[in-house]
């Protein structure tokens, strides 16, 4: 049971909940590094790690440092400031050691790290995590889901993309205009899936 | 951009020539998820221009203080504490617009919109003209959001301005300007996901028509600043 609910979040944050297509968080990098199949890919997992990497440190700050279960003290209002130095830092440090130890790993990724810590989408899932009241385990698999459904949207629309570049549109619509106009469509696709989620696992 | 652009330049620069949403294209993220209600649009905006307004001032008074090297980290820290700010006053004062905006609003910190002007703009420029930037921009930004929910409103729920009761206590409860007649089926799709990418991509190339009409050869523009944008 528990591990259908926990699919069950995982799959929701994909398909139904996805954070690009359905919630708008993330746009920026999904209109500027989606031009390409490889860096939309490269970006999307530097994203996921990054996403999970924040929210296994977000939430114990949360919930043994600002906002405490035992009532002591409250800081919530502190939130804001302290997730996003949270991230930077985060962001910074994984920067480093990838620089160090997995170069490799550094050459794929690292071109799009330094535009992560401003990547709504990292600070809006650890926020939303707090806000949904979900526990460890459960933020952990909702932030790695967010971070597949980016990727997924990612992929998916740098395929659409490829096709609308080609194509003849009015003057004023070249460039991102249409662009927009497609990320509708492909966002129209996505309302499809509401509902499915919660048949298939029945939570 | 002149040398000396005069005073009124600056402020007037972000409202069409410079549009943060329309023609640099920052902060799409907020524009998309909060103008689905022309009265979403006003708060995010009034929100996203009190916190621009004071980043820029701060920024730009200790611009000479901030090493280079860690300048993204400090102006980040002094957009966060703007943002608490904002987050505090709303919960207190308009719990509506708290409720509308949700997440939206400590997504403020993440607006490129505010660390862009405060890296383009208030950096390398005096108070005054960072806080005239600082106006400039917010208005901009306002502008395009309440016009952008003003046209999915209109179109998704037949009705304008409903929910400024929230933001403005003096308006009667349930507020809200009928356009369409009732027997009109609204058109629901313009209030979720696919109507906000669409009208956004409809408004940007009026923009782009309105900017480039007199002029030539600066159709493709918005393309290449889309491509410096991050985040």
């Amino acid at each position: 049971m528990n591990a259908m609910h926990l699919a069950s979040i995982f799959f929701t944050m994909i398909l139904v909940d996805n954070y690009v297509l359905v919630k708008f968080l993330g746009i920026c990098p999904f209109l500027g590094v989606s031009k390409k199949l490889d860096s939309a890919v490269g970006m999307s997992l530097a994203v996921t790690f990054v996403m999970v990497l924040a929210t296994a440190a977000t939430w114990p700050i949360q919930m043994f440092l600002l906002t405490p279960a035992s009532g002591a003290w409250d800081l919530g209002y502190l939130q804001t400031i302290v997730f996003i130095l949270i991230i930077a830092i985060l962001v910074q440090l994984l920067e480093n050691i990838l620089k160090k130890f997995i170069p490799a790993l550094y050459k794929a990724l690292g071109v799009y790290l330094p535009l992560i810590t401003t990547n709504c989408t990292i600070l809006g899932v650890t926020v939303l995590n707090i806000d949904n009241g979900y526990n460890f385990l459960e933020s952990i698999v909702c932030a790695a889901g967010a971070g597949l459904g980016f990727l997924v949207a990612m992929v998916l629309f740098s395929g659409v993309r490829r096709k609308v570049e080609e194509a003849v549109t009015p003057k004023c619509f070249e460039g991102l205009p249409i662009t927009l106009v497609a990320a509708a469509v492909t966002s129209l696709s996505f309302m499809g899936f509401g509902g499915i989620i919660e048949s298939i696992f029945g939570a | 951009m002149s040398n000396k652009p005069s005073k009124l330049k600056i402020l007037t620069n972000g409202i069409l020539n410079e549009n943060p949403v329309l023609r640099l294209v920052l902060g799409t993220c907020p524009t998309l998820a909060t103008s689905t209600m022309a009265s979403n649009g006003i708060g995010m905006g009034l929100a996203a221009t009190f916190v621009l307004l004071c980043s820029n001032i701060v920024i730009s008074a200790l611009r000479k203080v901030i090493p280079d090297q860690v300048r993204i980290p400090c102006y980040i820290t002094v957009i966060a504490g703007f943002v608490s700010v904002v987050q505090m006053l709303v919960k207190a004062f308009v719990p509506a617009l708290d409720s509308a905006l949700g997440v939206y609003l400590p997504l403020i910190v993440v607006n490129c919109i505010i660390l862009g002007r405060a890296e383009m703009f208030a950096s390398k420029n005096g108070v005054f003209d960072s806080a005239l930037d600082g106006i400039g921009m917010g208005i901009g930004f306002t502008i395009t959001l309440t016009l952008m929910g003003t046209i999915r409103e209109i179109l998704g729920s037949g009705t304008w301005m409903s929910g400024l009761d929230g933001l403005f206590p003096f308006l009667p409860d349930g507020f809200a300007i009928q356009v369409l007649p009732e027997s009109i089926d609204p058109f629901t799709i313009m209030t979720s996901a696919p109507g906000g990418f669409f009208v956004f991509g409809v408004m940007m190339a009026a923009a782009t028509w309105l900017t480039t009409r007199p002029k030539k050869e600066k159709t493709s523009a918005p393309a290449e600043t889309a491509e410096g944008g991050n985040a």
